[in-house]
C-alpha cells in the first residue's frame, strides 16, 4: 500500500467532489466483503498502520490471483539470486562482507562473466541496425553482404519492421540448409523452420498447444530429473501434468529405458502422457546423449505415441572426449521411414550458449518434423499473436547458421574466435569436475557437455535438520550460506529436482578459468568449514 | 447474452473460411479472373479446417500410426484464438505476392498492405539517432568512430554499464536494464508533469503484447461464474480476444459510440458490467487510448469517468498507451491514465490499480523489430508483485536491443545536445506526415458514397464503415463468411490492397468496416484511397443490380 504524501496532492478538482457520495467512502468495507474475514481485518489493520483509510480492496491480491502461476517456481532467478542482487547493492554501498564481489554462477551467461561477442556477429548486427557503414571501409565485405541480405528480406529494408510470424524468410532458409548440412544431408524443409524469442519461448508455445484435457486425460508431461526449471515452470503456469524421469547419476546421469517405462506406467494412473523432453547436452547435468540411447529414447517415443521435444540448445558444447553431439532429428532418419514419417519431433536451439553466448539477443529457433498441417496451421495462427520474434535476434541466428567460410576475409579470426572460446570451455569443464572431486563430500559427474557441472554434496545430518526447522531445502540451507560467506550464487539441485535424500547444486563453470579456481577454492574452504560446523 | 455476443465475434473469421469448401469459392472468384494464380481457395485450404485434410487424417487412421497431436487432441483454447490482423486475409496477400514474384499476372503490380501498423515496412525510415546508439551498444569498437556524435555514444556507454560484461549479449535482469527503468521513470514523471513514479514499478517488455498477456495472465482465475471478465472495447485490438481466448478467460463487450467519433460512454460501460456479472467476474477494464482501430482520442473527462468506474466496481485497469505520440487532431490531446487517476486525489491514486503499456513500436519511431516496450504498475499488490516478478523470470528477461531502443525513446537528445536539431526534425517530419496522411484518409474516404469515416485524431488507422448492399450480405452468408471478408477478400483479389475486416475487430451487429493504417507515403496513400474508392463503388453498382 502507497504511503500518500499529502502536501503532493493538488486540490481535488470540483468535478470529483460532484460525485456524491462516493459509495466506497460512504461504506467502507463494501468492497472488502470479497475477502474472508481474516484477510480483510488484515487489510484493514495494514491500512491504518499507514494512516490511509481503508477505501477499496485490491483487485488482484495472491488469493484471488491465478493459482497456476502462483505455482510456478524458476530456481535460476529465484531466492537465491534476488539475495545475491541485494548483496552487490550492499558491497556498493560499503557494507563490509568476508568478500569484495558476487560471483553469479547460477545462470548461463556467458558476456556477463567476461566471454567477448563474437567480432564478425557483432559486425553484422551493428551493419543491419545501421545501414549508414554499409559505406564504411572499415567493415569486412563478408559482413556487408550478410547485411544486406537479411536487409533485403526485411520489410521496407529495415530491421525495425515487424518480421513474418513464423521468422524472416531468408533466415528461416539459412536455418533449414544448417540442420541439413549438420545432419549429413539429411533434408530440413524451411517451412517447418520457426524462429523463437530464445529457445524458452519456442518450449513453451510448443507445451502450450500440447495441453489440453481434464482429470485423467489431462495432458502429462514427461520431463528429466535434475531439469532445467523453464520446463517445470511452464507445466504449472499451464496446468499440465510434471511426469518425472529420473537420470541415472551413478551412470553419469545418463538417460535409462526401463526408468522411461516405469514413470509412464505409473502416470498413465492419473494422467495421459503425451510429450517426452530430453535436453541434450544436459543442463543441469552436462551429460551428451549417446546415439544408441537416442535410438532407445526415439523408439520408446514411437512405440508409446509419444510427442518428442529435444532441447538441443547446448548442441555445440561437447567437450569430453568420445563425445558427440547426434541431433534427434538425424538419428530419427537414420532409423528409416517407419520413424522418420511418423514420429513427432520439435528440436530447439538458441543464440545464447554454444561460443556465441548471446542470450540478451534472445534468438532461436525450432524445427518441427511431423507435424499434423492442421495443427501447423494453428501454431503459425498462434505465434502471429505476438507478432514476431525480435529482428536483431533473427539475424543474430542467422549468423549463428551461416557462418564465416573459408576463404572468407572474416573467417580466420572467427574461427581463432569460436576454437578460444570452446576450448577455454572444455578446460574449465575438466578443471571445475577435478577439483570438485578433491573435496570430501563433495562428487562431480564429468562435464561432458553444456554450460554447468551439477555436484552432489553430502551434507551432515545437524545441517539438514537445523534447513527443515528453518523450512527451508537443506542445499537451498546450504548455497545461502555459502553466498552470505563466499559470495558465490549458486543455484540449489532443489530446484532442478533431485532423488529424494541427495542434495547437490548447479554452477555454471564459465568464469574466467582464473576466476573459477578461486570460486573453486573458495567453495573447496566453504565445504569444508560448514562440514565440520555442522558435525 | 454478451458472452454469445463475445463467442460470436470471436467465431466471425473462423466462420468465415471454416466453411469454406473449394467449390464455393470457385464460384466466389471464378467469375472474376478466372485462374489467375492463388485465388480464395486457396486460403481456405491455408486456414485449414478444410475437409481434405480431415479426411487424410482419417486415412492415417487406420494404416500408421495416429499422430499425437491433432485438431482433436490440440488446446482447445489455442484453437479458440483468433488474430485477424495476421489472419487469412494476410495470409492469403502473402500468397498473392508471391505468386506475382513468379511472374504471375493481376489486375494489379503489387500488394499494398494496409493491415498492419509497421511503418517501416511502409518506408518510414528509422530515426537515425536511436539507430546510432543501438549500433554503437552493438558493435562498441565504433566509440572510436568519429562519424558517431558524442551525445549518442554517452548513451550508449550509460547503457552498457547496466549490462552484464558491459554487453548486449548478457541477460539483463528479468525487468529489465534498471538505468533503463530509471530513464523510463523519469520520462513519465516529465510527461506527466511531476506525478512521482517509482522506476521499480516499470518493467520492460517484449513489445506491449507481451506485457499485456503476462498482466492478464496474473488477472485470469475462477471457475463458472467467478472466473475472470475481461472489459474490452469493441471494436477493439484483437491481441485482447486473442489473449482472453488463450487463457479461457470471459471477453465482456463495451462498444464504442461510432456516431460520437468512436468515443467511450460511460452509461455503457455500465451496462456491460451489469450483464456480464450475471456469467461471470468482471474484474478487469481495458482502455485503448488513442484507439485501436478507432483512432479516436479520449478525452480527460472521459478517462476520470473511467477511473471512476473502475473505483466503483473495484475493477483493475489496463491502460493501452502505445499510441501516446500520435495524436494528431488539433483539439485533441493525450492524457495518461496515470496522471488523470493522481489529479483526481490520493483516495483515487492511492488505491485503484493501474498498469500502462508503452512501446517503441508506433509513435515516431515505429521500430516494431526490436520488440521494446515497458509497463508501469501501480498500486499492485506487494506480493502479486513478487509474484509478477517470478513470472517474468521465466521467460529470463525481454531482448536487449528492444530494451536500448526503449532507453532512447524515453531520453531523446536534448535542446542542448548537438543531434538535437536533427532528431527534432525527423521526429516532426514523420508526425507531421502522420497528420496529413490522418486527415487525408478521412477526407477521401467520406467523399465515397457508401463510405463513412470518423476523423483519425490520433494512432495510425482509419475504421470506415461501409455499405455492404443486402445481395452481398446475402451472397458472403451463402459462402459462410462474414460480408466485411467478402468485400476484403474482393478488394484484395481485384485491387492488392490488404486491408483487415471490421468483424476481427468486432463491430455492432450488422455494421460493417474495415481498418486500414495510414502509414503508407502520402502518393502511394492517395492511389491507395482512389483504389478504394473505385472498388467501392463498382461494389456497390455490381451488388445493387444496377449491371
Amino acid at each position: 500500500l502507497v504511503v500518500l504524501r499529502g502536501s503532493l496532492y493538488p486540490t481535488v478538482p470540483d468535478w470529483v467532489l460532484n460525485f456524491s457520495p462516493l459509495p466506497s467512502l460512504s461504506s467502507p468495507h463494501r468492497n472488502l466483503s470479497a475477502f474472508p474475514a481474516a484477510q480483510s481485518e488484515h487489510l484493514q489493520q495494514k491500512m491504518s498502520e499507514n494512516g490511509a483509510l481503508p477505501l477499496r480492496g485490491k483487485v488482484l491480491t495472491v488469493d484471488t490471483m491465478n493459482a497456476n502461476v502462483k505455482k510456478v517456481d524458476y530456481a535460476v532467478r529465484g531466492p537465491i539470486v534476488q539475495r545475491a542482487v541485494q548483496i552487490e547493492k550492499e558491497l556498493k554501498e560499503g557494507v563490509k562482507k568476508p568478500f569484495e564481489e558476487v560471483i553469479k554462477a547460477n545462470i548461463g551467461d556467458a558476456h556477463a562473466m567476461g566471454q567477448r561477442p563474437i567480432t564478425f556477429f557483432r559486425q553484422v548486427i551493428a551493419l543491419c541496425t545501421y545501414p549508414q557503414l554499409l559505406d564504411d571501409n572499415k567493415f569486412p565485405e563478408d559482413a556487408k553482404n550478410r547485411a544486406r541480405r537479411i536487409l533485403q528480406s526485411c520489410g521496407g529494408n529495415s530491421i525495425g519492421a515487424y518480421t513474418t510470424s513464423q521468422g524472416i524468410d531468408c533466415v528461416r532458409h539459412d536455418v533449414a540448409s544448417y540442420i541439413q548440412r549438420r545432419d549429413g544431408g539429411i533434408p530440413s524443409d524451411p517451412d517447418n523452420i520457426y524462429l523463437t524469442t530464445g529457445a524458452s519461448d519456442g518450449i513453451v508455445t510448443i507445451l502450450k498447444l500440447l495441453t489440453a484435457g481434464e482429470g485423467r486425460t489431462r495432458t502429462g508431461v514427461m520431463i528429466s530429473i535434475p531439469q532445467y526449471p523453464l520446463y517445470s515452470a511452464s507445466i504449472a503456469e499451464l496446468g499440465a501434468v510434471q511426469i518425472n524421469y529420473y537420470l541415472n547419476e551413478e551412470k553419469c546421469w545418463s538417460l535409462d529405458i526401463s526408468e522411461l517405462q516405469r514413470s509412464l506406467h505409473a502416470a498413465r494412473e492419473h494422467c495421459n502422457p503425451r510429450v517426452l523432453c530430453i535436453i541434450n547436452p544436459g543442463n543441469p547435468t552436462g551429460q551428451v546423449q549417446s546415439r544408441q540411447c537416442i535410438e532407445d529414447v526415439i523408439r520408446f517415443a514411437a512405440k508409446e505415441n509419444l510427442f518428442l521435444m529435444a532441447d538441443e540448445v547446448y548442441q555445440d558444447n561437447v567437450y569430453a572426449e568420445g563425445c558427440e553431439f547426434h541431433s534427434f532429428k538425424k538419428v530419427l532418419f537414420e532409423m528409416g521411414p517407419e520413424y522418420s514419417s511418423k514420429v513427432e519431433l520439435a528440436s530447439f536451439h538458441s543464440t545464447s550458449k554454444c561460443y556465441m553466448g548471446e542470450c540478451g539477443f534472445r534468438g532461436g529457433y525450432m524445427e518441427v518434423i511431423n507435424m499434423d498441417p492442421e495443427v501447423k496451421a494453428q501454431l503459425t495462427k498462434l505465434v502471429s499473436v505476438r507478432l514476431c520474434p525480435p529482428a536483431p535476434g533473427q539475424a543474430l541466428m542467422d549468423l549463428v547458421v551461416n557462418s564465416p567460410q573459408p576463404g572468407e576475409p572474416s573467417y580466420q579470426t572467427f574461427m581463432k574466435e569460436r576454437t578460444a572460446v570452446l576450448s577455454a570451455l572444455a578446460e574449465k569443464a575438466k578443471l571445475t569436475e577435478e577439483i570438485l572431486n578433491t573435496v570430501p563430500g563433495i562428487s562431480c559427474n564429468p562435464v561432458q557437455g553444456a554450460m554447468y557441472s551439477f555436484p552432489r554434496i553430502t551434507l551432515p545430518e545437524r545441517a539438514i535438520n537445523e534447513a527443515k526447522a528453518k523450512g527451508q531445502a537443506p542445499d537451498m540451507f546450504y548455497c545461502m550460506k555459502l553466498l552470505e560467506e563466499s559470495g558465490i550464487c549458486l543455484v540449489p539441485g532443489s530446484g532442478f529436482g533431485q532423488r529424494e535424500g541427495t542434495y547437490h547444486f548447479r554452477m555454471t563453470i564459465l568464469p574466467p578459468t582464473d576466476k573459477l579456481k578461486i570460486m573453486l577454492n573458495k567453495l573447496k574452504e566453504f565445504h569444508q568449514k560448514f562440514t565440520q560446523q555442522y558435525s | 447474452m454478451y458472452r454469445l455476443q463475445s463467442l460470436a465475434a470471436r467465431s466471425l473469421i473462423a466462420g468465415a473460411l471454416d466453411h469454406c469448401t473449394p467449390l464455393t469459392l470457385t464460384s466466389l472468384t471464378g467469375v472474376r479472373h478466372k485462374s489467375q494464380g492463388p485465388s480464395v481457395e486457396k486460403c481456405g485450404q491455408m486456414r485449414f479446417l478444410t475437409a481434405e485434410a480431415k479426411a487424410s487424417a482419417g486415412r492415417l487412421d487406420g494404416k500408421m500410426r495416429e499422430k499425437t497431436l491433432t485438431m482433436d487432441t490440440l488446446n482447445p483454447q489455442v484453437k479458440a484464438v483468433e488474430y485477424a490482423v495476421r489472419g487469412p486475409i494476410v495470409l492469403k496477400a502473402g500468397e498473392i505476392e508471391r505468386y506475382l514474384e513468379e511472374g504471375g499476372t493481376k489486375p494489379f503490380s503489387e500488394v499494398i498492405k494496409a493491415n498492419i501498423g509497421d511503418a517501416h515496412a511502409m518506408g518510414q525510415q528509422p530515426i537515425t539517432f536511436l539507430r546510432q546508439v543501438v549500433a554503437l551498444c552493438t558493435f562498441p569498437e565504433l566509440m572510436d568512430s568519429p562519424s558517431f556524435p558524442e551525445d549518442a555514444k554517452w548513451r550508449a556507454r550509460r547503457i552498457l554499464q547496466g549490462c552484464g560484461g558491459h554487453s548486449l549479449g548478457s541477460y539483463s535482469a528479468s525487468p529489465g536494464v534498471e538505468c533503463i527503468r530509471k530513464d523510463i521513470a523519469a520520462y513519465i514523471e516529465q510527461r506527466d508533469e511531476g506525478v512521482p513514479s517509482d522506476w521499480e514499478n516499470i518493467y520492460l517488455t517484449t513489445g506491449a503484447s507481451d506485457g499485456i498477456m503476462t498482466i492478464l495472465r496474473l488477472l485470469v482465475s475462477g471457475k463458472d461464474s467467478s472466473r475472470t471478465g475481461v472489459m474490452i472495447p469493441i471494436p477493439q485490438y484483437p491481441l485482447y480476444s486473442a489473449a482472453i481466448s488463450e487463457m479461457d478467460a470471459v471477453q465482456v463487450n463495451y462498444y464504442l459510440d461510432e456516431d460520437n467519433c468512436w468515443a467511450l460512454d460511460i452509461n455503457e460501460l455500465h451496462r456491460a458490467y451489469q450483464a456480464a456479472k450475471q456469467h461471470c467476474q468482471p474484474r478487469v477494464i481495458c482502455i485503448i487510448n488513442p484507439g485501436n482501430p478507432t483512432g479516436q482520442v479520449q478525452s480527460k473527462k472521459c478517462i476520470e469517468e473511467v477511473l471512476h468506474f473502475a473505483y466503483e466496481e473495484n475493477l483493475f485497469v489496463m491502460s493501452d498507451e502505445v499510441y501516446q505520440d500520435n495524436v494528431y487532431a488539433p483539439d485533441c490531446q493525450f492524457h495518461s491514465f496515470k496522471k488523470v487517476l493522481y489529479e483526481m486525489g490520493p483516495e483515487y491514486f492511492s488505491s485503484v490499480e493501474l498498469v500502462s503499456f508503452h512501446s517503441t513500436s508506433k509513435g515516431y519511431t515505429g521500430e516494431c523489430g526490436f520488440r521494446g516496450g515497458y509497463m508501469e504498475v501501480i498500486n499492485m499488490d506487494p506480493e502479486v508483485k513478487a509474484q509478477l516478478v517470478k513470472l517474468l523470470s521465466v521467460r529470463l528477461c525481454p531482448p536487449l536491443a528492444g530494451q536500448a531502443a526503449m532507453d532512447v525513446i524515453v531520453n531523446p537528445p536534448q535542446p542542448e545536445e548537438h543531434t538535437f536539431k536533427q532528431f527534432h526534425q525527423e521526429k516532426s517530419s514523420v508526425l507531421g506526415a502522420l497528420a496529413e496522411k490522418a486527415k487525408l484518409t478521412e477526407q477521401i474516404l467520406n467523399a465515397v458514397p457508401g463510405i463513412k469515416c470518423n476523423p483519425v485524431q490520433g494512432a495510425m488507422y482509419a475504421f470506415p464503415r461501409i455499405f455492404i448492399p443486402p445481395k452481398a450480405v446475402e451472397e458472403a452468408k451463402a459462402l459462410g463468411m462474414q460480408p466485411d471478408m467478402l468485400y476484403c477478400l474482393r478488394l484484395l483479389e481485384e485491387t492488392g490492397i490488404c486491408v483487415v475486416p471490421g468483424s476481427g475487430f468486432g463491430q455492432k451487429d450488422r455494421t460493417y468496416h474495415f481498418r486500414m493504417t495510414i502509414l503508407p507515403s502520402i502518393e502511394k496513400l492517395n492511389v491507395l484511397l482512389g483504389k478504394v474508392r473505385d472498388f467501392h463503388i463498382s461494389f456497390l453498382k455490381e451488388y445493387s443490380g444496377l449491371e
